[in-house]
């Protein structure tokens, strides 16, 4: 099942016939209930419902109300599961008001600023997910979009608080600083892998540590930090360089939405419309049919890393010129690694990611809130998301738990995976 | 993961020639750092100061005074022999005749030197405390990496090392804390390393998904689960639950009194002892025994093994369980073998330079020692000279071994291989 959640990687047996489809033929409308239940959706619905049922177990276990409860737990065991209920169901949402809607806000402005925060965090989210997602379609693991994203918000913020530009250009030149970042950190990945067979896993994860230190070596000298100061900080992105307020001073949202609306519709454009693209797709689904066909898999490894570098490097400068404005050691955060669990819960699709990239927003956003306001701690958004994903990697799971009918499409692929 | 290595277009031409080429890349590596090192370390060197190294403790038997050495002409000295070292590597590759490892071991043992004469001129350092420290430092990424190769020789990818030293870590102190005993806290760490090694086997084994998936989201699944557990339950109750005793240093009567040696290798804790029999014994139960043949069988060519009868997704299983309780044991270096309390993430990316350490050492456990040591080693050699205050940056330290791995995987020092079967499920047709 590896294959479907990372859309059209290679695999060894994917050329061997597939079996005959023993079931019985199913009139249409059976057929298509079953889908809709036990198909990609469904699964992919049911799949976050359990989780977020495992993680309201860890919250419920964990709440000292509860624990209290269940020191008499067979005196009174329904104070026990009250107990355990409004602990879970007072964290979720808090966590929902935190992510989307505050119903307890007293002006519209206030009641829909978790919304545009979260699409704020998911921005850049996005953005990266685009690009591990380029990689996971052209059968190459991008593990580096964490590197890639440091590299890209360092080239891109030096270039916003060292120059003096006039507006449009200095964001224009500070976002393609970023891009470059990006795309030369992915790149060396990509030219070891086509020129030495060096696997991109093991390589990419490694920058991802250089790319650390290197910016934290950069923080300790003159030109990355401010004026008379030891901070590790970096002197603030100028107002030239910043990417623009959406919707004014009471929001976050930046024009960086934009980028990443326009990102989805390029890659895309990029994977199912252009010419680049098909070989993208078809060296990444068979390698030997595509070097027959002509293909150069060395060059096109090499620019499927360009492409897919130069999307998290821009995410890096999305970051730093919208939402942080300095640069510090910690600028990535888990961006990196969250991109790639969100292009994973996406299934590489450009549709697919820019919604599971607002999911893993909201959670993000909203596990902030969710802390201050209930004492849960945010950790519980990660396991959340790694559930998430483990479970949408495995259908025939999901499908046990639930005691779902295997789809006969499954049947196919599983047997074919 | 090096599954995709055998289709790279670097196809060898050597066995097709009948004379091999001259391989050039050793003489000019050797050539090019010594000149290096006799440069700056060297002929740049400030004169007119001396390194002083300590080697030896108040409880030898032998007792050496501080060696001192005047720093110049000590680094000039090491790179002409480094530069000789240099001359040899390019006579033997002349005559295409094979180099043998002790010349780079010797090499690089030199070349440290030459750089500690360089960056510790004027000021003082024990070596016995550097190697010591190294070997400490060592152990999670040994035990990490043995962990690592004991899934990689079954055929399963395991990215999720990093997420085993965190929850064995958090199991050691956990369990150490509640009954006051390390030995207890030592036996919890596998056991809590099992359980994201369960997970791996359950969805890359049984399952079919991706491995390096898999390892990725249970990285994150870890660090969540820990993360949480360590704010919601250890935090408020720290002194009943995170508040482990700590690993005693147990000298080995007779062996720790060797000079150099005796304290670096025979007065440490349990954990060290533990890795030495680890690595003898997985060595002798892969190379030598039934069992290990069968296992890297089923990573070689999983398809053979299935054919002459052996259980391939059994014997997935089994070696994915040993080899997270194995990585988990590691962990327990992090709180009962080092500072104690756990804290959040403290394994801080140590997972993924045991997985270097890993493919540096070729899948074996000696070679995952050896590379464990080194890693170790400059791990340590950085923080000595962060206190130190010398003219290194200590962030290109840090990054040493990431690059190194990076050097190795790239095939600039010999190719890098791991199980052919590595990272594929394995489908009983």
């Amino acid at each position: 099942m590896s294959d479907e959640i990372v859309g059209e990687k290679a695999s060894p047996t994917s050329g061997m016939p597939e079996p005959e489809k023993t079931k019985a033929p199913e009139d249409r409308g059976e057929r298509a209930l079953r889908e809709i239940v036990s198909g990609d959706i469904g699964v992919s619905v049911l799949a976050f419902v359990l989780a977020l049922l495992i993680g309201g177990l860890l919250i419920a276990f964990t709440n000292p109300d509860v624990t209290a409860a269940a020191h008499y737990f067979f005196a009174k065991p329904m104070d026990t599961i009250t107990a355990a209920w409004n602990a879970v169901w007072d964290a979720y949402a808090a966590m929902f008001r935190g992510a989307v809607y505050n119903g307890q806000a007293d002006t519209f402005q206030k009641a829909i600023r978790p919304l545009t925060e979260t699409m704020t965090v998911a921005t850049p989210l996005i953005i990266a997910a685009l690009g591990v997602a380029v990689g996971f379609r052209a059968g190459l693991f991008n593990i580096g979009a964490q590197g890639q994203i440091i590299l890209g918000a360092t080239v891109g913020g030096y270039i916003g608080f060292t120059y003096s530009l006039p507006a449009g250009v200095h964001l224009l030149l500070a976002l393609l600083g970023g891009v470059l970042g990006g795309a030369i950190w992915a790149g060396i990945a990509g030219v070891l892998k086509a020129r030495t067979g060096a696997h991109e896993v093991i390589v990419t994860i490694m920058l991802n540590y250089v790319a650390l230190y290197l910016l934290a070596y950069l923080l300790t000298t003159d030109k990355f930090t401010r004026a008379g100061s030891n901070q590790p900080t970096s002197p603030g992105v100028k107002e030239t360089a910043q990417l623009p307020l959406l919707l004014g001073d009471w929001s976050r949202l930046h024009a960086g939405f934009i980028v990443a609306i326009l990102a989805s519709i390029f890659v895309w454009w990029l994977m199912t419309r252009s010419v680049l693209g098909f070989r993208f797709r078809a060296v990444g689904s068979n390698p030997h049919a595509s070097r027959t066909a002509g293909i150069g898999i060395p060059t096109t490894i090499v620019l499927v890393m360009l492409v897919s570098g130069a999307l998290a490097g821009l995410a890096g400068g999305v970051h730093i010129l919208g939402t942080e404005h300095q640069l510090t050691g910690g600028i990535a955060g888990s961006l990196g690694f969250d991109a790639i669990t969100v292009a994973l819960l996406g299934r590489s699709r450009p549709l697919g990611i820019f919604f599971a990239g607002l999911l893993y927003g909201g959670l993000n956003v909203g596990g902030r809130v969710m802390e201050a306001a209930t004492g849960t701690p945010i950790d519980i958004v990660l396991v959340i998301q790694a559930l998430v994903v483990l479970f949408i990697a495995a259908p025939p799971l999901v499908r046990a738990i639930f005691r779902l009918p295997t789809p006969r499409t499954a049947v196919a692929k599983g047997a074919a995976a | 993961m090096t599954a995709l290595d055998t289709q790279a277009p670097a196809a060898t031409p050597e066995r097709t020639e009948p004379l091999t080429r001259r391989s050039w890349k050793a003489p000019i590596a050797f050539g090019v750092l010594g000149l290096a090192a006799l440069v700056l370390f060297g002929f740049l060197g400030k004169s007119g100061e001396d390194t002083t190294f300590v080697i030896s403790t108040d409880n030898d038997w032998v007792q050496i005074g501080p060696v001192a050495v005047p720093s110049k002409a000590t680094a000039i000295l090491l790179g002409v022999l480094m530069l000789l070292l240099a001359a040899y590597a390019a006579w033997r590759a002349w005559d295409r005749k094979p180099l043998g490892r002790w010349v780079g071991a010797v090499f690089g043992v030199l070349w440290v030197l030459s750089f500690l004469c360089w960056a510790v001129a004027g000021k003082s350092m024990s070596l016995v405390g550097l190697l010591q420290g190294s070997l400490i430092l060592a152990v999670p990424l040994a035990f990490g990496a043995m962990g690592g190769l004991l899934n990689e020789r079954a055929g399963v990818v395991n990215i999720a090392i990093e997420g085993q030293l965190l929850t064995g870590a958090f199991g050691a102190a956990v369990v150490a804390s509640v009954t006051h005993s390390v030995y207890a806290g030592l036996i919890a760490a596998p056991v809590a390393g099992l359980v994201i090694g369960s997970l791996l086997a359950l969805f890359t084994v049984k399952y079919k998904v991706n491995q390096i998936i898999v390892g990725v989201v249970l990285n994150v699944f870890a660090v969540g689960l820990t993360s949480f557990l360590f704010s919601s339950v250890l935090k408020p109750n720290a002194a009943t639950l995170n508040s482990p005793p700590r690993m005693p240093v147990i000298d080995i009567p007779v062996l720790s009194g060797i000079p150099i040696i005796g304290p670096v290798l025979f007065r440490q804790t349990l954990l060290v002892y533990l890795l030495y029999v680890a690595v003898v014994v997985i060595t002798i139960a892969l190379f030598r025994t039934r069992w290990g043949l069968r296992v890297r069988a089923v990573g070689e060519h999983p398809l053979a093994a299935d054919t002459v009868g052996i259980d391939v997704q059994a014997t997935r299983w089994r070696n994915v369980l040993l080899g997270s309780m194995v990585a988990g044991l590691g962990g327990a270096f992090f709180t009962i073998g080092s500072v104690g309390a756990f804290s959040q993430e403290m394994t801080a990316g140590k997972g993924y330079i045991a997985l270097a350490a890993m493919i540096l050492g070729r899948w074996t456990p000696v070679g995952a020692l050896a590379a464990a040591l080194l890693f170790g080693f400059s791990d340590k050699l950085q923080q000595v000279l962060g206190v130190l205050q010398t003219p290194v940056p200590n962030q290109f330290m840090l990054m040493l071994p990431y690059l190194v791995t990076i050097v190795a995987v790239a095939g600039l020092v010999g190719r890098v291989r791991g199980p052919a079967a590595a990272g594929e499920p394995y489908v009983k047709e």
